[in-house]
């Protein structure tokens, strides 16, 4: 009997309490630096594409949504033919983020892609491509290690050591 | 002439103040849970009633090809009828009353017992088991509420020594009702909230368990007039509370006794959002227990206690 009464004592005192709500097109939500939104491919410093079309990511996709196709340059350096995302199925769980090797694949906070035709949710590479770095600044995987690209010298990698000499054997 | 517009004042603020009242409560439900509620309608978003009137309008207005088609259209309006009906005793002002009736009380109390037809046969015609189950517990709810709703009005005539509701109302011109009355007051506030099947007590409805309840098959127009008869409800219960216990249209000279009756009534509706924004749905059990164990007991103590003190200062 009290309980009730108090119940409806402490549920009238919020009209005093402020409101949650936030007036969405008018105000604009505050989202965190690592809200997953919005799915892009990012470049390195020397503008040049980070994805490799390892393939990662679109085995990671829990709903498949991720297509690519990969192909090489002259150089030997691997990139996606061309780069499919249909944001219709994404669920925008970051898999493909975590999946990336090389950084290449990121989710930004960006949710406002509603669109009034199915078929402009699908995103092409051109779409998804930016020219920044997303948010790892610096990063380029093929300086890091793997083979020569045209970026680093064999063994000269920020992550391996230079080659050892088969034919030598001091240690 | 003058009757013309007793008459068409009495069915039009009662119905503007019953869609009204659609707009109110989701504003102040959302008030009470620290949200905004609908605000894009126009200013305040006032004319959502409006927007939602126009949509009800435009929904099909589907027949069950499986219902009893006759019983199926004439349930809501059996709803809307009776609950319009009673307004007609119930005094909005000196003089602004349809008709004087020396048995308000009882016309009142026989029209609400008239409005569990409404929901007992649109469950019926619906020819569904959820509404069938909705019109089995609103019948059985309501005709246990009905009992002591009765029971606990009568301290109120016994001390007002009449039936009507405009001499009820010039008997409270020294004190309201509800100081003597306090215990018949609760309990014929809880009686009118099962009555009109509001939250803590919409266990007819029940969109947890039955899916909306008696009025799951109906769309359109039907639905909407049973959705109004709600809030028309409420507002009936309100009014007769008001009239009853609150002194009706007495109040302060500096103002109409038409706008003291409209301000008491509203306060008593803003109560009644608040008990829904506040107060869990006790199970039916529970709900047809404290009726028949507590309730009643309640208003029979009520009535003795109050015709003894009558009795001893007369």
């Amino acid at each position: 009997m009290f309980s009730i009464l108090r119940t409806i004592w402490l549920t009238f005192l919020h009209i005093f309490h402020k409101t949650e709500t936030i007036e969405y097109p008018e105000v604009k939500p505050y989202l965190p630096p690592r809200y997953r939104g919005r799915i892009v491919l990012t470049r390195d410093a020397d503008h040049n594409e980070r994805c490799v079309a390892c393939n990662l990511c679109a085995a990671a996709c829990p709903v498949d949504c991720i297509s690519l196709q990969a192909t090489e340059d002259e150089t030997g350096r691997r990139y996606p033919e061309f780069f499919r995302i249909n944001f219709s199925r994404c669920i925008f769980c970051g898999f493909c983020e975590e999946a990336c090797p090389t950084y290449a694949i990121q989710l930004i906070p960006d949710f406002e892609m509603a669109e009034y035709d199915r078929q402009n949710m699908v995103y092409e590479k051109e779409h998804l491509l930016i020219d920044g770095e997303g948010k790892y600044h610096g990063y380029n995987f093929h300086k890091e290690a793997g083979v020569d690209m045209g970026v680093k010298g064999k063994g000269e990698g920020k992550n391996e050591e230079t080659p050892v000499d088969v034919k030598d054997l001091m240690p | 002439m003058k009757f013309v517009f007793i008459i068409l004042g009495v069915l039009l603020i009662p119905l503007s103040i019953a869609a009204g009242l659609i707009w109110v409560e989701r504003r102040l439900l959302s008030v009470w849970q620290d949200r905004l509620g609908p605000n894009r309608v126009g200013p305040f978003g006032l004319f959502q009633v409006i927007a939602d009137t126009i949509k009800l309008f435009f929904k099909e207005d589907w027949v069950p090809p499986f219902s009893d088609r006759p019983v199926f259209v004439m349930a809501p309006g059996i709803l809307m009828i009776t609950i319009l009906l009673t307004f007609s005793v119930i005094p909005f002002g000196p003089g602004f009353l349809v008709f004087d009736s020396n048995i308000g009380i009882l016309f009142f109390l026989g029209n609400s017992s008239l409005g569990v037809y409404s929901i007992v046969l649109g469950g019926w015609a619906s020819n569904n088991k959820y509404s069938l189950i909705g019109a089995m517990r609103a019948s059985a709810q309501m005709l246990t509420y009905e009992v002591f709703m009765g029971l606990s009005l009568m301290g109120v005539v016994m001390m007002a020594d009449s039936f009507s509701f405009n001499s009820i109302v010039l008997a409270q011109k020294h004190g309201w009702f509800i100081f003597p009355q306090f215990v018949g007051f609760i309990v014929f506030f809880i009686a009118g909230l099962a009555e009109t099947h509001r939250l803590p007590f919409d266990i007819p409805e029940a969109e947890g368990e039955l899916g909306a309840g008696y009025h799951s098959e109906y769309s359109g127009m039907k639905f909407g007039m049973f959705f109004v008869g709600e809030y028309l409800g409420i507002t009936l219960i309100s009014a007769i509370m008001a009239t009853l216990f609150f002194g009706g249209w007495l109040g302060p000279a500096f103002l109409p006794p038409v706008f003291w009756f409209l301000f008491k009534t509203m306060v008593l509706i803003c109560v009644f959002i608040l008990l829904r924004a506040s107060l869990p749905r006790p199970r039916y059990d529970q709900l047809m227990e404290f009726g028949w164990k507590i309730l009643l007991p309640l208003a029979l103590l009520n009535l003795l206690i109050t015709g003894a003190v009558l009795i001893f200062f007369k």
